[in-house]
């Protein structure tokens, strides 16, 4: 039994009256990437920040490579690398510099901090760039040396806090592949995002966190499975009709219908049997309800993390559909 | 080939060492001289704002203010020394707020560096930053006519001295920036207790042509007691009566403020 090189237990923080953590408990093993998944104001940037010992929590304990983030937090910050949602580097410093500047603090020889320099500019494919100042970087470019200064130390643990919000498509697979390359060599990765699709690819378990409070858990299949086997989406022309459409087609799924306000859209969670849809579309046919698209598929996270939270992952709290009580009472209204 | 899994060998120091802190102040002080010199147009604009204040005195109030002694112009320049070591002092309250609002102060602080190291390396990259500039107001005072008066050795203990205080300051000038944590808002506020501390002092002009209310005040400010310090050292005059409070007041206010800023860094 390995102990674990995440452990948190009953981390609390306010700020001020609003209560951004509230009694988070969470474990990572070694060689695992966890996905803490939420949206934004959720409490994931505040968790990492009290992890990385930027922050002190309320209450609770933590501890990450088996160094506890009060009591041993020199020791502790030399175990990890931490890379931000915005991009931590120096604008003014050459991407060289800023890397061996990196190796300095972490207390490294010179000639060990310019071999990582060398190393860590070659594996983020920045050795062209790397003798010219920050500010000419794009800003793919920006974050892959932010992440490669995490990595400079050589950490057991990397805290990546949304590696690729802001980033455009072709540059956050890119970056995905190289976490992945990470991974593959037995990093310790806690990342947080608000996109499902990165943690369904990225992480081995996820813990959804809304609020300030874990509210599910699991690798995504587990989460994806608390949903049955598929979702029957259907898309309306007009937004007033979702109450009555949920209404309609309860029946046809075995977990409580959800609404999304912004897209006109009404998830149910089903069978993946044909005849569910081929029903839906008859009900809806027969009262002349205009259907802008009607789909049976496999569930996603954000189907998980809908009938979760009420809302969508990348909706803020608040947004989106109706909270959690409404739909199964417009189920109950079913006979 | 790097490998974030790869397990450290042995265990990693708990504190961290005197020379690892002074190899982290090193480390800091030439990363923010890196930024002082490529952005060379700050530099030069704030160097001509001070110059700017020596032809302003030199040839617009100078007609108009009496001294008992000698040339105004010998006069003016230690106060004009002082107030630029000072002024230069509030480039570090924007400079830390800058880095602040940046992200990269949370960089250091997930490093397993001294803490004090951020803040140390910050003074002395402006302390350095301060010897050239204030060599560039010996020469441009040299210029309008300023001579020294002392001994070499009293000369250079003269600007020696004008440098410990703006470094004192200096320290002042990082908690504000650490308190105000915006970049704009550290360039005003940093300025709020700049003014009246060096024009309402022997800085320009004597403190003898004020009201007696004000003249209480300039006569034991910080300021004053510095100007008239470096002035008696610089051309003349009785040196050991200011000097003293001087460096009193430097230490005093250094190692206040080193407290108050180490602890605000520490509470961000």
């Amino acid at each position: 039994m390995t102990p674990p090189m995440i452990e948190a237990n009953g981390i609390t923080k306010a700020f001020g009256t609003t209560l951004a953590l509230d009694h988070v408990d969470l474990e990572v093993e070694a060689g695992t990437v966890l996905g803490l998944l939420g949206p934004n104001g959720a409490g994931k940037t505040t968790f990492v920040r009290i992890l990385t010992t930027l922050l002190r929590a309320d209450a609770g304990s933590a501890s990450v490579a088996g160094f506890d983030v009060t009591r041993d937090a020199v020791a502790l910050r030399s175990a990890i690398g931490l890379a931000g949602q915005y991009a931590a580097v120096d604008e003014l410093l050459t991407g060289r510099e800023n890397l061996e500047l990196v190796g300095l603090l972490y207390h490294l020889g010179k000639a060990e901090r310019r071999l990582r320099a060398v190393e860590t500019l070659e594996r983020l494919a920045l050795t062209e760039a790397a003798d010219r100042q920050v500010k000419t970087y794009s800003g793919g470019m920006r974050r892959r040396l932010d992440v490669g200064a995490s990595l400079v130390g050589r950490p057991k643990v990397l805290f990546l806090d949304e590696p690729t919000t802001g980033l455009d498509p072709a540059t956050r697979i890119d970056l995905w592949r190289f976490i992945e390359t990470l991974v593959e060599e037995g990093a310790t990765v806690l990342l947080t995002t608000q996109y499902l699709e990165e943690a369904d690819r990225l992480a081995n378990r996820i813990v959804v966190i809304d609020h300030g409070r874990v509210i599910a858990e699991g690798t995504s299949n587990e989460l994806k499975a608390q949903l049955g086997g598929a979702v029957l989406e259907v898309t309306l022309t007009e937004g007033d009709q979702l109450d009555k459409v949920a209404a309609l087609l309860a029946d046809l799924g075995h977990s409580p219908p959800a609404e999304d306000l912004a897209r006109n859209l009404v998830t149910i969670p089903s069978d993946a049997d044909p005849k569910v849809i081929v029903e839906a579309a008859r009900r809806l046919g027969d009262r002349g309800i205009g259907l802008e698209d009607i789909a049976l598929r496999r569930p996603s996270l954000d189907d998980v993390f809908l009938s979760l939270t009420g809302h969508g992952a990348e909706d803020g709290p608040g947004q989106g559909a109706e909270p959690d009580g409404e739909p199964s009472a417009t189920h109950g209204a079913r006979r | 080939m790097t490998t974030v899994g790869a397990v450290a060998v042995g265990h990693p120091p708990r504190r961290v060492s005197v020379r690892e802190g002074l190899a982290d102040v090193a480390g800091i002080t030439q990363r923010n001289l890196r930024r002082i010199v490529r952005t060379p147009r700050l530099l030069i604009f704030s160097s001509i704002q001070p110059i700017m204040f020596v032809l302003l005195f030199r040839y617009v109030f100078a007609g108009a203010i009496k001294v008992l002694h000698g040339d105004y112009v010998d006069y003016l320049m230690p106060g004009i020394f002082l107030q630029t070591s000072l002024f230069g002092g509030a480039s570090t309250a924007v400079g830390l707020a800058a880095d602040l609002q940046g992200g990269i102060i949370d960089r250091f602080r997930s490093l397993p560096m001294a803490r004090s190291a951020v803040l140390a390396g910050r003074t002395l990259a402006d302390l350095i930053r301060n010897v050239f500039v204030v060599a560039l107001m010996v020469f441009v005072g040299v210029l309008v006519g300023f001579r020294f008066h002392g001994t070499v050795g009293t000369d250079l203990a003269g600007i020696g001295l004008v440098l410990l205080f703006g470094y004192a300051f200096s320290w002042l000038f990082v908690t504000v920036g650490l308190y105000v944590k915006d970049p704009e808002t550290a360039q005003v506020a940093g300025f709020i207790p700049l003014f009246p501390l060096v024009f309402a002092s022997s800085a320009f002009v004597p403190v003898a042509s004020m009201p007696g209310w004000l003249q209480a005040f300039a006569n034991v400010q910080p300021v004053s007691v510095s100007v008239d310090a470096a002035r008696a050292l610089l051309i003349g005059g009785p040196i050991e009566h200011w000097l003293w409070q001087a460096l009193v007041w430097a230490g005093g206010v250094l190692v206040v403020f080193a407290v108050l800023g180490v602890r605000q860094y520490r509470r961000i």
